[in-house]
């Protein structure tokens, strides 16, 4: 607690948007409650700040730091661990630093391969083929640039969070909450939740909050919404043919996309206790497929184009596997672009007699 | 040391939450780890000593505090072992590395109860037919059992305690076939005092046996010993005869069976039928009677099949019926004196509660049609056994004469084929059992009523049974003569000169392979001694009462050698030639077994079942319903005014569809908790996760240019 | 746990040891009523497979949650097989058509995570089919063998990829790759 008695909090952006910050800004009048309470001592989003200053401040001195963006680069990752050391309570903030959210389907891609499409594009004008190094010599010595990790990591596979905040971004009314709550915590006036505990968010997940008439699903097909004919404004938009992530993901926005007929995308992430996002929607959507023959299923699957991208939009670098094969072991699949087929999807089965 | 209170969730009303195992998890894991030599079962594979030694020292960190190795862990000193340590080191968990669990896992679960502990934090990992019976490398066979050990350890960590289910027995058994297997089993429980419900296709019960006329090897007449277990059947108060009536639709589960039986019309009204027969007799319509007859006899349209027929009454067939197909004639209508003839009579669907079911649903005879060779339905004279039995049958169609197809004739020669359908890689591999007994019998019959030479052509004679080889002495000493060969060929065709003589016989060719010689012997009259085969609707009926068959189509056990009556679904049995081809007495001798089963239960009124079940957390359950069309036995329900959705544990079967369905993670498993997975795919993989890093990369540099080879630019 | 804590677990490697040769490992997952039985029935027979196929038993294969193969594959397996009742055999009626059609979405995810579909198969079983099973696991070892390691979990998941210095000076050797990025 600084000598004014208010507790010092921090915020940082790592692999990030910066939407995060905008989200803690957008409190608007409310921002005055935070002031109230808290000293910022660090906030590169708002305010000047060097690394030396928080490397000067002793450890544990912040109370408080919302950490958002996923670690992509050894600057992120340094400063993850600098921060880490330095607060009492570390908060990952927002989808990219629990889950990776979209800088992590970089995962899907080699640094080469990124590297490549943003300095050999066909926007770029770059005949030496320049690409930002590591290590530059230059008269006066050598320079440093933070290198960019194999992939994209979430900040708990590099530190110990003690808190987590979903969301792409969190809704605002949700980090009031969590602020406040944190805040009375601090000034003795509420007990901490439990340590790991998920803030700013529901135990179920989005159908919870969302008014749609709901009835038994059978999905025979999936389609994107200018592939649809018009929708029931009332009715499920999973029975309606709509990928809606909402099942899966964690109550605390209100609904809102699906309620203004959007389907949910998932941005807050997995329900307690769910190993991995995606494998979670998968399989509540492939068991409601409404079909028993290969083909058939096939057929009706064909209607989501991108699995990854529909079941990892947010997760992937959070989730079991973190990425793709290439990038994640740095081996090279031998067959991934054969498309598979039925046979080298099933044993033969010669023999078993049916 | 507390194992904690038992979940109440699982026996709770539906939809409550799972209280969370906070004890257990807060109570530090306390393991032991036993490993079974089971003699040199295992320990001749795998090193045994090592592994005890490697969870001694590895899975130290997860709460392994005692390892040991026994030569036989279910013996009654390797269960003292394991109560002892529960006792002495205060043991909260049990991993024993032996057997497969379906062979005792009730063992050791019965160890930990005795000491105290909940039986369920025990966990037996099968080392024997997973491991040391399917490899022979030593070293790799120790470490995969390492990792299952491992696997185990981690698996059971995650456990809680749990309470077996108990359900109610319904006393009321279902017997599905009325066969002598059937018979048998419902005599036996009715005979206890039970209720019984006999569902039979055909008209009458009986079964194959009543169309035989002897049975080896005592050669008592099959009707005399057959028939008044058929009455008494009929009229026993306990049994419920549900002929010319197929089951059409099963659900609920062991204890509780919910039965649809369809009664197909009889077109009259059997509380008025009288059985007098006028009816058959003034019936202007003659058919040939494919079913009792095997297609040698006739009957009517109206018909008995049988005059000792159970029950009584005769049943019209509408397809060879004059009044069906034009509209006239009605004389059965006119000439029944009770006026029981019902012609607009519908079809009735009957619904039963049952606890049990025997499932004794038969054989069909192998159709020798298929042995083109063999010239079955080309060549008049060669018959099928069953075409045989229905003829040496003295109420059969000839009086019990033995003749040729013109019906007059008596053969002088007579040629048996063995194994028609039966081990031949063509047809069927297996071998019928009753066949060879089946045709020595014949060979005896024919030298009973006529003067035929009689040959037996044969692959091996099977004559295993009690006085079956002194059967097979008496046959050869009645002057049978035994070809031991299969036969190519049955033909009208005479290739030889010295064959000219036989015109109009026919040619059994046949490699005696004793005697080194092809042969070509010239017979009146051919029998196939066909084999048995699964009815052509046994994987229907399979699925329609939750049980699995085999690819041809028999029944597959519980346990072929310790359980051969019980069937993989709780509550369903079989008895008879429905589990594969059998002979008459064991075919009774499974029924009664089926029936002693059932029994137990009746009287025990209740069984345990394992608490293997799905509970929603109704805080977590967002109400999506994904899960609600997921389950096959309506156990899923949701209930509208808290949009929630709630599992019936006393409906649940345990699957687990709706806990791998669940998005919001909100339906958990007990026995197959996700955790206990998860962490058993982490122990079985323990020592194949991250490796070597150096080894890792020196086999990822080929691959790499291997692939780049394989995809072609 | 983060990367740090598994980065540690990681033993050393021994200095020079001899490459042995790579032996793929198979997790297999059965159902109480079949397959399982099958595994069993494999035994008693003596029916010999690979010893790199490790089973884990469930239910059913409508038991299978998607999660247990990602895990399978993120914990070192090499190839995951499903096995289960015949189609139209289920234990539970019905259950193992769910099991197919999360197969099938899975697989489309695994193929875009660039895992070839041989590491992930399915195989069905009655419990009499012993031997069977039993070929099964052997064609599945020998398909995911020529594929070598999948690798996760044998490499630590962070390793900081220096950007190669002195590109711009000496020149890309390969000409720039255009190709779309992303899924």
């Amino acid at each position: 607690m600084s000598a004014n008695g208010k507790h010092r909090f921090a915020m940082y952006w790592a692999a990030a948007c910066g939407g995060c910050d905008i989200s803690v800004i957008n409190l608007h009048e409310a921002i005055l409650d935070l002031a109230d309470h808290f000293d910022i001592v660090f906030w590169p989003a708002i305010m000047d700040a060097k690394y030396a200053d928080v490397e000067a401040m002793p450890d544990g001195w912040i109370d408080l730091t919302l950490f958002s963006g996923g670690i992509r680069n050894t600057e992120n990752a340094e400063v993850a661990r600098l921060l880490r050391r330095k607060s009492a309570t570390l908060v990952a903030f927002g989808s990219c630093a629990n889950e990776g959210c979209i800088p992590g389907l970089a995962n899907l891609t080699t640094t080469t391969d990124l590297l490549d499409t943003v300095y050999e594009g066909p926007t770029m004008d770059n005949p030496d083929h320049v690409r930002p190094a590591s290590s530059t010599m230059v008269p006066e010595g050598e320079l440093h640039l933070p290198a960019m990790n194999r992939l994209l990591q979430t900040l708990d596979q590099v530190v110990e969070v003690d808190y987590r905040v979903p969301g792409c971004p969190p809704e605002t009314e949700r980090i009031a909450e969590v602020l406040g709550l944190l805040g009375a915590a601090l000034d003795g006036k509420a007990t901490l939740p439990v340590h790991g505990s998920v803030l700013g968010a529901g135990q179920s997940t989005v159908c919870d909050e969302c008014r749609r008439d709901r009835g038994i699903k059978r999905i025979a097909q999936f389609g994107r919404l200018h592939e649809l004919p018009p929708l029931d404004p009332s009715l499920c938009l999973l029975e309606q043919s709509v990928p809606c992530n909402g099942p899966a993901t964690r109550s605390g926005c209100g609904a809102k996309c699906p309620l203004a007929g959007a389907s949910c995308i998932g941005c807050y992430g997995p329900a307690d206790g769910v190993v991995d996002f995606g494998a979670r929607l998968l399989s509540a959507f492939a068991s409601v497929v409404d079909a028993s023959e290969p083909d058939e299923i096939d057929r009706i699957l064909d209607g989501l184009p991108d699995p990854v991208g529909q079941f990892y939009r947010f997760s992937l670098a959070g989730s079991l596997l973190r990425g793709s094969r290439e990038v994640r072991t740095g081996a090279t699949s031998a067959t991934a672009s054969a498309p598979a087929t039925a046979t080298a999807r099933t044993l033969a089965t010669a023999g078993a007699g049916r | 040391m507390s194992t904690g209170d038992p979940i109440p969730g699982i026996a709770a009303e539906p939809g409550r939450p799972l209280d969370p195992p906070v004890d257990e998890a807060a109570e530090a894991p306390r393991i032991g780890v036993y490993v079974c030599h089971c003699g040199t079962n295992i320990a001749g594979t795998v090193d045994v000593a090592a592994v005890r030694d490697w969870a001694a020292e590895r899975l130290a960190p997860h709460g392994v505090v005692v390892s040991r190795d026994y030569p036989f862990m279910c013996s009654s000193l390797g269960q003292e072992l394991i109560e002892q340590d529960i006792r002495e080191l205060g043991l909260n968990r049990v991993v024993v590395a032996a057997c497969s669990p379906h062979m005792h896992e009730k063992t050791f679960r019965g160890a930990c109860q005795r000491a105290g502990l909940n039986p369920y934090l025990s966990e037996l990992v099968s080392i024997r037919e997973q491991v040391s019976w399917v490899h022979t490398d030593k070293v790799a066979a120790t470490a995969k059992a390492e990792a299952m050990v491992a696997g185990g350890v981690l698996r059971v960590r995650e456990q809680v305690p749990l309470e077996p289910l108990r359900v109610p027995i319904n006393e009321a058994t279902l017997v599905v076939g009325g066969g002598i297997a059937g018979i048998s089993a419902a005599l036996e429980i009715a005979d206890a005092g039970f209720p019984v419900h006999l569902v039979e296709r055909q008209p009458s019960i009986g079964g194959h046996m009543a169309q035989f006329d002897k049975t080896f090897p005592t050669l008592d007449c099959a009707a005399c010993i057959l028939t008044p277990k058929m009455v008494t059947a009929g009229s026993h108060p306990n049994i419920t005869l549900h002929t010319w009536s197929e089951v059409t639709d099963v659900s609920g589960y062991v204890g509780n069976f919910t039965v649809k039986v369809l009664h197909r019309p009889r077109y009259l009204d059997t509380d008025l039928c009288t059985g007098c027969g006028i009816c058959q007799e003034k019936c202007p319509v003659k058919v040939v009677d494919a079913a009792y007859e095997a297609g040698v006899g006739y009957r009517k349209a109206i018909y008995r099949p049988f005059p000792q027929a159970v029950p009584k009454f005769p049943v019209l067939d509408p397809d060879n019926c004059i009044y069906f197909e034009r509209g006239t004639c009605k004389a059965c209508e006119k000439l029944c004196p009770p006026a029981a003839i019902r012609l607009d009579q519908q079809p009735e669907e009957v619904t039963l509660q049952v606890g049990n079911i025997v499932l004794a649903t038969g054989f069909e005879t192998f159709d020798a049609r298929r042995v083109e060779p063999y010239g079955y339905g080309r060549l008049a004279n060669v018959f099928t056994s069953l075409e045989f039995e229905r003829m040496s049958n003295a109420s059969g169609p000839t009086g019990g004469r033995i003749v040729l197809r013109d019906g007059v004739t008596e053969p002088q020669t007579v040629a048996i084929v063995h194994c028609v359908g039966s081990r031949d890689r063509n047809f069927n591999n297996y071998c019928s059992a009753i066949c060879c007994m089946q045709s020595m019998k014949f060979a005896h019959l024919v030298r009973e009523h006529t003067d035929a030479t009689v040959y037996e052509c044969y692959i091996d004679i099977r004559a295993p049974g009690k006085a079956f080889d002194e059967f097979y002495q008496r046959v050869q000493d009645e002057g049978t003569i035994f070809i031991r060969g299969r036969v190519a060929e049955v033909t009208d065709v005479l290739r030889l000169p010295e064959e000219a003589a036989e015109d109009g016989r026919l040619i059994v060719q046949v490699e005696d392979t004793l005697a080194g010689r092809q042969r070509r012997i010239a017979v009146d009259m051919v029998v196939l001694s066909v084999g048995l085969e699964p009815q052509g609707d046994a994987h229907e009926v399979a699925r329609r009462f939750g049980i699995t068959c085999s690819s041809e189509g028999w029944v597959i056990e519980r346990h072929p050698k310790l359980d051969p009556f019980a069937t993989m679904t709780e509550g369903v049995f079989a008895a008879g030639c429905a589990l594969g081809p059998r002979d008459i007495p064991s075919s009774v001798a499974s029924g009664a077994a089926a029936a002693a089963r059932i029994l137990g239960r009746i009287q025990q009124r209740e069984m345990a079942l394992e608490p293997i079940r799905a509970i929603v957390d109704a805080e977590r359950c967002s109400g999506c319903r994904i899960c609600n069309d997921l389950c096959p036995f309506s156990a899923i329900t949701f209930d509208d005014a808290r949009a929630v959705t709630e599992v019936n544990p006393a409906l649940c079967q345990g699957c687990g569809v709706c806990i791998a369905a669940c998005p919001a993670g909100a339906i958990q498993g007990t026995g197959f908790s996700d955790a206990q997975i998860l962490r058993q795919i982490e122990g079985i993989l323990m020592t194949t996760g991250p490796a070597d890093p150096a080894v890792a990369a020196a086999h990822a540099a080929p691959v790499g240019s291997a692939a780049a080879e394989a995809v072609p630019a | 746990m983060t990367d740090d804590v598994v980065a540690q677990a990681i033993p050393a490697a021994p200095a020079e040891a001899a490459i042995p040769p790579f032996e793929p490992v198979v997790l297999a997952f059965t159902c109480n009523w079949c397959s399982y039985r099958a595994a069993d029935l494999a035994g008693t027979a003596r029916t010999k497979y690979p010893p790199n196929v490790r089973l884990v038993r469930l239910m059913c294969s409508g038991r299978l949650d998607p999660t247990f193969v990602l895990k399978a594959f993120a914990s070192g397996a090499d190839g995951v097989l499903m096995t289960g009742c015949w189609p139209a055999d289920c234990h539970y009626r019905v259950q193992n058509v769910k099991a197919l059609r999360r197969f099938e979405l899975l697989h489309r995810v695994l193929e875009q995570l660039g895992i070839e579909p041989e590491r992930f198969q399915r195989f069905y079983a009655s419990a009499a089919e012993g031997s069977q099973l039993a070929a099964a696991f052997t064609r599945m070892i020998e398909d995911v063998r020529p594929l070598g390691p999948l690798g996760w979990g044998r490499v630590p998941a962070v390793a900081p990829e220096d950007l190669p210095t002195g590109e711009a000076e000496g020149g890309a050797a390969e000409p720039a790759a255009l190709e779309a990025v992303g899924a």
